[in-house]
């Protein structure tokens, strides 16, 4: 590991003025990446002191999650249980109960991605080292994406967490350095959080340098039902090949409401709301369904196996992802439906 | 595996074999590691990657103060910002009984409790945990006045070279808090409390400590006696 200046913070003031110093949270995503010298802060600030660890039941019906409420916690909140059971669902279904108890809201939005070539500094990878090529292509994909990727990255991001929070339509709330003495405060929509790769990988999310996470705010609860499917290669501790998280109202055998993102395709949880708008009125039939995962999947590129010498290896490939999206996708709204 | 006993090694001395293949693996969170990434070709028109610690710059770094309390003693410390909370126990304080498998966070091996909540001890900083009260197996028991559940773990024979079990035990302890305080996991049909403490619960709870001897049959028998006498 690299050597840093360590600093605690107090209050938010000090860590923004922090200059150019890097946040660390649950330090389960960044001290990984330190040891392997991948993550080379010159400062840290740890954020572990600030009062940020509340979870607000706010007037209009909204709550505030703190970014720094452990995964844990936030899993088993009785408002979070009672009304976004997707999200608890989500959570349980990552990492493990040691991780989850320090992981934090806003370090896992900003946790970066599993792609092997990136954790691999023998192997180039645009992410990590900017301009350097992508060693990924025709090599071993099964946790690597099939929609939103580039050229120049395949990545995808890992969280279960976001993919939940991209179907409730949560909002990321920050604050940034601004004059001197001052503080600036944002609101940013999960939707426009994380950044497609296009030819700049290495840059993730809209946030500024020394912008700080301080909540993640969840809009009224929906009526209806919700859930969270997970794929992954062991029944816990993986990673998603493919996770599904929705929210459904039915009315009368027809789609009142829906919301449905996608995890472990993509650089980004993967929602496409114009085929929603289109799934509602219509009854879950396979003709609707087939027309929202072929839009939901539009653009889906997967590599097919390409190593002849070794045809049984099950990591070079990741085509298998799309056909298996849209049978979780349609089996889940139809488990949804029963209860919605 | 490292000997338990032994100061672990720092990564840059693994042999060169060994670190990669742990990074391949980190890359999944799998400590047995899927294969590994066959060896970039050095593309024609880019250099050809660099490996990220090849040159590591010298630099001086400062000290923090940090007043660890584990089992109930306070050890006031000044240390490299840099060490683990796992490295401080181990090498600081001499207390090896938390043990080092994978240092990612896919093993569990480090379990450690922290106000009663487990957690890795691998990834966390020690400067990080100022005077809040860190349990190890040191101060679950010992062998004049074993825990219960250590009891309970020879008696079910849930181990063979024992490399897991301080951190299954710390695990178990924690995991039975959780599930006394009515937390759901992933497989319980309810989200809502109580939640029974059935084996295929106790499984999903305890999957974030792997056994490379796979005693987990008799890890979850002995888990299960103990939480039943213990309830
Ligand atoms: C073995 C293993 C398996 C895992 N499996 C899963 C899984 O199945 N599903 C899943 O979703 N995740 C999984 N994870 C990832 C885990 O969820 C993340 O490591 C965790 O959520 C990161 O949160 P943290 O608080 O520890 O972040 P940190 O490591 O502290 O920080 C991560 C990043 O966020 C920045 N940051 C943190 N807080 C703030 C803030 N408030 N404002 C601005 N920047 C901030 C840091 O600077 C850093 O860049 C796994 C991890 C491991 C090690
Ligand atoms: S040593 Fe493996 S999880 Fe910490
Ligand atoms: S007893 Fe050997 S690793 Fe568990």
């Amino acid at each position: 590991m690299r050597a840093f200046d360590y600093q605690r913070a107090r209050k938010p003031e000090d860590a923004l003025s922090a200059n150019a110093a890097r946040y660390i949270a649950g330090g389960t995503n960044l001290l990984d990446l330190m040891k392997l010298e991948i993550e080379r802060p010159e400062r840290l600030v740890d954020l572990n002191a600030l009062a940020l660890d509340r979870i607000e039941d706010l007037p209009d019906g909204r709550l505030r999650i703190g970014a720094l409420v452990r995964n844990a916690t936030l899993a088993a909140h009785p408002l979070v249980v009672a009304r976004y059971p997707v999200l608890s669902r989500a959570l349980l279904a990552g990492a493990s109960p040691q991780l989850r108890n320090r992981a934090t809201t806003g370090g896992n939005l900003l946790q970066r991605t599993r792609c092997p070539y990136f954790y691999d500094p023998a192997q180039n990878c645009n992410k990590r080292d900017p301009g350097a090529g992508c060693s990924a292509r025709g090599g071993l994909t099964r946790n690597l994406g099939i929609l939103g990727i580039s050229e120049a990255c395949l990545a995808t991001h890992p969280s279960d967490m976001a993919v939940a929070m991209r179907a409730l339509d949560a909002v990321v709330e920050t604050r940034l350095p601004g004059a001197p003495g001052e503080t600036l405060g944002r609101s940013i929509p999960i939707a426009q959080f994380h950044l497609l790769p296009g030819s700049t990988p290495q840059i993730e999310t809209i946030l500024q340098p020394g912008e700080l996470i301080t909540a993640v705010v969840l809009p009224q609860p929906l009526d209806g039902a919700q859930r969270y499917r997970k794929v992954r290669d062991r029944a816990s501790y993986a990673f998603a090949l493919v996770s599904v998280a929705v929210t459904l109202k039915m009315k009368q055998q027809s789609v009142a409401r829906v919301s449905l993102a996608l995890g472990g395709v993509a650089p980004k949880p993967w929602r496409i709301e114009e085929a929603e708008s289109r799934l509602v009125g219509q009854q879950l039939s396979d003709d609707a369904l087939k027309t929202f995962c072929d839009a939901l999947l539009s653009g889906a590129q997967g590599s097919a196996t390409g190593n002849a010498a070794d045809p049984h290896r099950l990591d070079n490939a990741n085509d298998f992802k799309i056909p298996l999206a849209r049978r979780m996708m349609i089996a889940t709204l139809r488990d949804a439906a029963k209860e919605a | 595996m490292t000997d338990p006993d032994r100061p672990s090694r720092t990564r840059d001395e693994h042999p060169p074999g060994r670190r990669a293949l742990l990074q391949a693996g980190a890359a999944l969170g799998l400590a047995g590691g899927l294969d590994r990434p066959a060896r970039a070709e050095p593309t024609p028109a880019a250099p050809p990657a660099k490996p990220a610690g090849a040159h590591p710059v010298a630099r001086k770094v400062a000290k923090v103060a940090v007043t660890l309390s584990v089992n109930g003693q306070k050890h006031a410390l000044s240390l490299d910002p840099r060490t683990t909370l796992l490295d401080a126990l181990r090498e600081t304080l001499r207390l090896t009984g938390t043990k080092k498998g994978c240092d990612h966070g896919q093993c569990g091996a480090c379990t450690v409790l922290l106000d009663g909540v487990r957690i890795n001890a691998c990834l966390t900083l020690a400067v990080m945990h100022d005077n809040i009260p860190i349990t190890t197996i040191e101060g679950v028991g010992g062998p004049d006045h074993l825990h219960a559940l250590q009891q309970h773990f020879i008696d079910h024979d849930a181990f063979q070279c024992g490399y897991c079990t301080p951190g299954q035990i710390c695990s178990a302890l924690g995991m039975l808090g959780e599930l006394k305080s009515g937390a759901a996991s992933h497989v319980s049909a309810k989200l809502d409390g109580p939640h029974e403490a059935s084996a295929a619960e106790l499984r999903e709870r305890m999957s974030g400590n792997l056994c490379r001897c796979a005693a987990y049959p008799n890890i979850i028998a002995a888990i299960t006696d103990f939480a039943g006498k213990a309830a």
